[in-house]
């Protein structure tokens, strides 16, 4: 698990895989959607190494989240922006960590509430096992395999560092 | 009592019926959580799922379009459904009494209840007699409390001058005899540590032993408003007045009425602010509640962020109860 170091490497290689699936999908003028915090500091690498012409869009999903009652208010919620109309148009949806499926799950509610995009495409740093969805990503930088009780999480944005955790 | 009323074992919202009992973090809690609020009702859709399948009624004894509308809006921009029951032209008119009014509301399988009613004390009854799933947010009873008013003015004064209202001096100014928005007010200025809270009415409309609320009273407005950063105006209460306890609103305007002249007084940044509905030429002129120094439209704003805030809280301790 030593790539998950270089973290640099690991966007580098994220960014090819995106602009390949573009290519061959024929996107011409996507537009890039960073989930709040993690997502956000990998979108907005990824967004600049693809050149990108629309600005970035970040969605913060808390009050879309189906576990939201479980554990609670987070008081910080930031608006969520897109500066571009959602309709017919290809997403780019970027996170840090996929693992149950459920972030990626409210964030499309939230894209869907917006309009009706043409397609999305998921990109995330890491995917880690524990999926509770039927949700896959389209382009990884690292998968890695945990067990339930550990968790990895990334720090940032200056510099951006995975950091595993053991919780009992 | 109020306090094991309106918060749970672990010091949570269950319902929201005055300022008194609340403490420092969960307040601030409540405005951080409206400043999220604040967010997504900017946001081009204005609508999030978290209270999505509740029913919320909105049971007003007591007329109100503000407050009733922003409630609404409030609970919509939740996802909730709303209900809206005036009862002053309902059953009560035949002689239904509250509580068999509450059961059979309850027996709809409301989930929360948002009061107002011309009585103090009644959003307590209420909630002392509800399901224990149900909620009850007070919207004004009596001359008791008006909780969420207040707390969006804290969220106002907040947004306007900052965090810290250790350095603000806070002027309340009218009918703060008949006014539960002002005896909420002062609450949440205690409660935020206020430097100076000043009540500047006529003797005759200001409450026995006021000094006990940990304020100044003044009877002269221009030594009242004196170096103030805020000066809060309220509406002279004439439906609740009973006796001659002002010689006349013309009277009343020359002695306690805001002019920009009078305002002089205050100090260079002050931010005037009023609940609704103002009474232009009596409280305080047209010049004064349009101009560049007045939130009051703001005010109306953050009512809803501020309300969906309570509202989501209080339904979310209900939920964990449940699960």
């Amino acid at each position: 698990m030593s790539n998950i170091d270089n973290i640099t490497g690991l966007l580098d290689s994220m960014a090819d895989e995106l602009r390949q699936l573009l290519k061959q999908a024929g996107c011409d003028n996507p537009a890039m959607v960073g989930i709040h915090t993690g997502g956000v500091w990998i979108a907005e690498q990824l967004h600049r190494k693809l050149g990108l012409s629309e600005p970035l869009g970040s969605l913060d999903i808390s009050f879309y989240r189906d576990d939201f009652t479980r554990i609670g208010m987070n008081p910080v919620v930031r608006p969520s922006q897109l500066p571009f109309s959602i309709d017919d148009r290809h997403i780019i949806l970027v996170d840090d960590v996929l693992h149950t499926g459920r972030t990626i799950r409210a964030a499309m509610n939230e894209l869907f509430d917006y309009g009706r995009p043409a397609s999305i495409l998921l990109a995330t740093l890491v995917e880690r096992d524990g999926r509770e969805l039927p949700i896959q990503a389209n382009v990884v930088g690292v998968h890695v395999r945990l067990s339930s009780t550990q968790h990895i999480k990334l720090l940032g944005p200056q510099p951006l560092t995975l950091e595993i955790n053991e919780t009992s | 009592m109020r306090n094991s009323l309106q918060l749970d074992d672990q010091g949570r919202l269950r319902h929201f019926l005055c300022i008194e009992g609340l403490n420092y973090p969960l307040l601030t809690d409540i405005l951080d959580t409206a400043e999220s609020f604040a967010g997504v009702t900017e946001q081009s859709v204005k609508k999030v799922p978290l209270l999505r399948g509740k029913t919320i009624v909105n049971l007003f004894f007591e007329a109100s379009t503000r407050t009733r509308t922003t409630f609404e809006l409030a609970a919509k921009r939740l996802s909730a459904d709303v209900l809206n029951i005036n009862i002053t032209q309902s059953s009560t008119v035949k002689g239904e009494t509250l509580l068999d009014t509450l059961r059979n509301l309850e027996a709809m399988h409301i989930d929360m209840f948002v009061v107002r009613h011309a009585d103090s004390g009644a959003a307590h009854f209420i909630a002392s007699h509800v399901a224990p799933h149900v909620s009850v947010i007070n919207a004004g009873d009596g001359r008791h409390a008006h909780p969420t008013q207040a707390l969006l003015d804290m969220f106002t004064i907040r947004r306007v001058k900052g965090a810290d209202f250790g350095r603000l001096r806070v002027a309340i100014v009218g009918d703060v005899l008949h006014s539960r928005v002002a005896r909420s007010q002062i609450h949440a200025l205690n409660l935020l540590n206020t430097g100076d809270i000043r009540i500047v009415a006529p003797r005759t409309l200001v409450p026995a032993h006021a000094d006990a609320l940990g304020v100044h009273v003044y009877h002269d407005l221009e030594a009242g408003i004196e170096g103030a950063d805020v000066i809060i105006m309220l509406r002279l209460q004439r439906e609740r007045m009973q006796g001659a306890l002002l010689p006349s609103e013309h009277e009343y305007y020359e002695l306690f009425g805001v002019t920009e002249e009078k305002l002089a007084a205050a100090g260079p940044d002050v931010t005037i602010m009023h609940p609704g509905p103002i009474n232009r030429g009596v409280e305080m002129d047209s010049e004064v509640a349009d101009g560049p120094r007045s939130v009051i439209l703001e005010q109306v704003t953050h009512g809803i962020a501020v309300r969906m805030a309570v509202m989501s809280m209080a339904m979310h301790r209900r939920e964990e109860a449940r699960a």
